[in-house]
């Protein structure tokens, strides 16, 4: 298929063009379609796609997130970080499929994540081939970086100290309420520590958008992350 | 949160019945007495109350029964908030954390004998003492002015009636007439607020009087998200504002308001509205206790401790204690410290180093918001700003309109926070 042809240059390319460290980061294109199956009961790409369950691929790389066109409805928390400046890299993307719920907490895409970091990267050597240049081609930062958002297992370890989250949490609530209440600011109550875990490292890597958190995270440790997990996951 | 279900005095008792009552109930329990019920003493008197699950007697003083709020005081201003929508009463604060609420004034403190004496008469004795009194302005600050010449020229930055007069002032304007502002010299209560105040005068006179004119008479060289200001005026309001600074006598202002004149550098201006911000001090109960060096009360970052008197804490806008701008968000933040070490000191819980943090929203026209903010860590000297961030120029409007939601909910959450 011409598709299948443009992947095949396209991939080429990248190997010839730019050496090792780029191929390896981008992966296998024909795998990674073979891959995008599980994708496509809800996701179109290519030619005439059009937004249906969730929302239309092509170039989705560079894309700002929430952006694919009026006639399709986000989430709260994706319209939020797309107008917070989330765009749609290689980092961002492979952090979204990996934990999609960890990176956009409402996110109506219920599809539990995509593990295994190989699969990843074949899946999105496969949609960059859907993206127009210049976000495809290798020297277009930052689109072709690697990322790593995968915290080391110690960190998601660390049980967190429940009364130290009580007193952290105190500045939590000048804006997030209490009571859960997600109006101009989203609800942080009863996450699951994993997930509120690797958002907060996700703010303060500066891959969430969003200055306020990303300034309040920034300043806190991998334990004090742990221990406001470990207490907003309890309230109810 | 219900924690504690005791039959507590409310807000709408006498207040000679409600001085009674903490005498009564205070046997073996650790007293501590706050003064003013806005962003940081409410904020601290509910701390206390609920993570002490009651065993702190905790006793509020503020001489409102109804608080409006000074921030989202230039919203309703503009027309995007009603009055009713940033006035909060004590009641949850009574009822369900069983804080007793005195709605009187304190006029004096005896750090000896450790007793805040109200106007009404009563001697509330304490183990630690907050103030958290707020602003007063500064005799002789514009010349021609004082509180006697406030319905003529309100200052508006005590929110409530004085709200509301100048917004029926603004719009009792003639068409064409002019509006000016009498900026505040540094150090004052929330450095964007008279910026964002013009652009909300601005967004109602365009609504009602679209060829009146602004003057913004700034004693000031430079002044918060002026650039932002700046060029949201430009977009929104262009033409309405005139900005006077010091190299054109901004600093050299007196009014007479019989007259509705403001003399500039000697050049007479007829106004038909006159906002005046004087300079600011430290609530006078601060002065009274004795705990202020020149117009502030300095603290230790640490813990919010008057440097003075350790068995005194003062949170908010009446304190010096480094970076933090005198903001409703910092005395909040300055609250959860305090509350935190207090609990340390009279019920031997943990305490935490203390964190600081900041965030100011500004609307600059509808669905137009701005904001600027920043984390603060204390050190010897000082509370020192560790990171910050500024809304850009030039940031497309779903950005603008989603930091403007932002705000909506961040004001959900704070007097939340405060009032329960």
């Amino acid at each position: 298929m011409i598709r299948s042809m443009l992947n095949l240059l396209l991939t080429g390319f990248l190997l010839g063009g730019t050496g090792a460290a780029q191929a390896e980061l981008l992966g296998d294109a024909a795998r990674g379609e073979t891959l995008f199956r599980d994708c496509a009961s809800c996701h179109q790409v290519g030619a005439g796609a059009k937004n249906r369950v969730g929302p239309q691929l092509n170039d989705i790389f560079g894309r700002k997130a929430a952006s694919a066109g009026e006639d399709y409805r986000y989430s709260k928390g994706l319209t939020r970080m797309g107008a917070d400046g989330l765009v749609w890299t290689f980092e961002t993307l492979n952090a979204y499929i990996e934990n999609p719920k960890a990176l956009v907490s409402d996110t109506r895409m219920a599809y539990r994540g995509m593990k295994d970091e190989t699969d990843r990267a074949d899946l999105l050597a496969y949609l960059r081939g859907f993206s127009a240049s210049p976000a495809n081609i290798p020297e277009s930062q930052p689109t072709a970086r690697a990322s790593e958002v995968e915290l080391p297992p110690e960190t998601l370890a660390i049980v967190g100290d429940k009364a130290y989250g009580e007193y952290l949490s105190s500045e939590c609530l000048t804006c997030h309420q209490r009571s859960g209440a997600n109006e101009g600011i989203p609800g942080v109550v009863g996450w699951p520590v994993e997930d509120f875990v690797i958002a907060m490292h996700a703010y303060k890597r500066q891959i969430r958008p969003h200055p306020v958190m990303q300034m309040m995270a920034g300043r806190l440790s991998d334990e004090e992350i742990a221990a406001l997990a470990a207490y907003f996951a309890e309230l109810e | 949160m219900k924690l504690n279900r005791r039959a507590f005095i409310g807000t709408g008792v006498a207040a000679a019945a409600a001085l009674q009552a903490p005498m009564v109930w205070s046997q073996g329990r650790p007293r501590v007495v706050v003064v003013g019920g806005g962003a940081g003493g409410a904020t601290v008197a509910r701390y206390l109350a609920k993570d002490s699950q009651g065993q702190i007697d905790v006793t509020l003083v503020e001489p409102t029964r109804h608080y409006y709020t000074c921030f989202f005081s230039n919203l309703y201003i503009g027309g995007f908030r009603d009055i009713a929508s940033i006035g909060h009463s004590y009641g949850k604060l009574a009822a369900e954390y069983g804080i007793n609420v005195v709605h009187d004034w304190a006029v004096g403190v005896d750090r000896d004998a450790k007793t805040v004496t109200l106007a009404g008469g009563a001697v509330l004795p304490y183990d630690r003492l907050v103030l958290s009194p707020g602003i007063d302005f500064v005799d002789g600050s514009v010349p021609g002015w004082d509180v006697s010449a406030q319905n003529k020229m309100p200052h508006a930055y005590k929110a409530g009636s004085q709200s509301e007069l100048l917004k029926a002032q603004i719009e009792a304007m003639p068409q064409g007439g002019r509006f000016a502002m009498i900026a505040p010299p540094n150090p004052y209560r929330c450095p964007p607020g008279p910026y964002e105040r013009i652009s909300m005068v601005a967004h109602l006179l365009t609504q009602v009087n679209p060829t009146a004119k602004i003057l913004l008479v700034d004693p000031k060289e430079k002044f918060s998200k002026q650039a932002l200001f700046e060029e949201g005026w430009a977009r929104h309001y262009p033409g309405m504002i005139e900005r006077i600074g010091p190299d054109f006598g901004g600093d050299k202002v007196e009014v007479r308001p019989d007259a509705m004149e403001v003399v500039i550098d000697g050049t007479v201006e007829k106004v038909d509205a006159c906002n005046v911000i004087p300079g600011q001090k430290a609530g006078r109960i601060c002065e009274m206790a004795g705990i202020t060096e020149g117009n502030w009360a300095p603290v230790t970052g640490y813990t919010m401790q008057s440097r003075v008197d350790g068995n005194i804490y003062v949170l908010g806008d009446a304190t010096a204690q480094g970076d933090m701008p005198k903001s409703g968000y910092s005395a909040n933040s300055q609250a959860k410290v305090a509350a935190m070490a207090i609990r340390g000191e009279l019920m031997g819980s943990s305490v935490f180093p203390a964190k600081y943090s900041n965030t100011c929203w500004s609307l600059i026209a509808p669905e137009d918001g701005v904001k600027v903010g920043a984390a603060y860590e204390p050190t010897d000297e000082k509370i020192a700003s560790v990171s910050s961030f500024v809304s850009q120029t030039g940031e497309d409007a779903a950005l603008r309109k989603q930091t403007y939601e932002e705000s909506l909910g961040w004001y959900a959450g704070i007097t939340t926070d405060m009032f329960g």
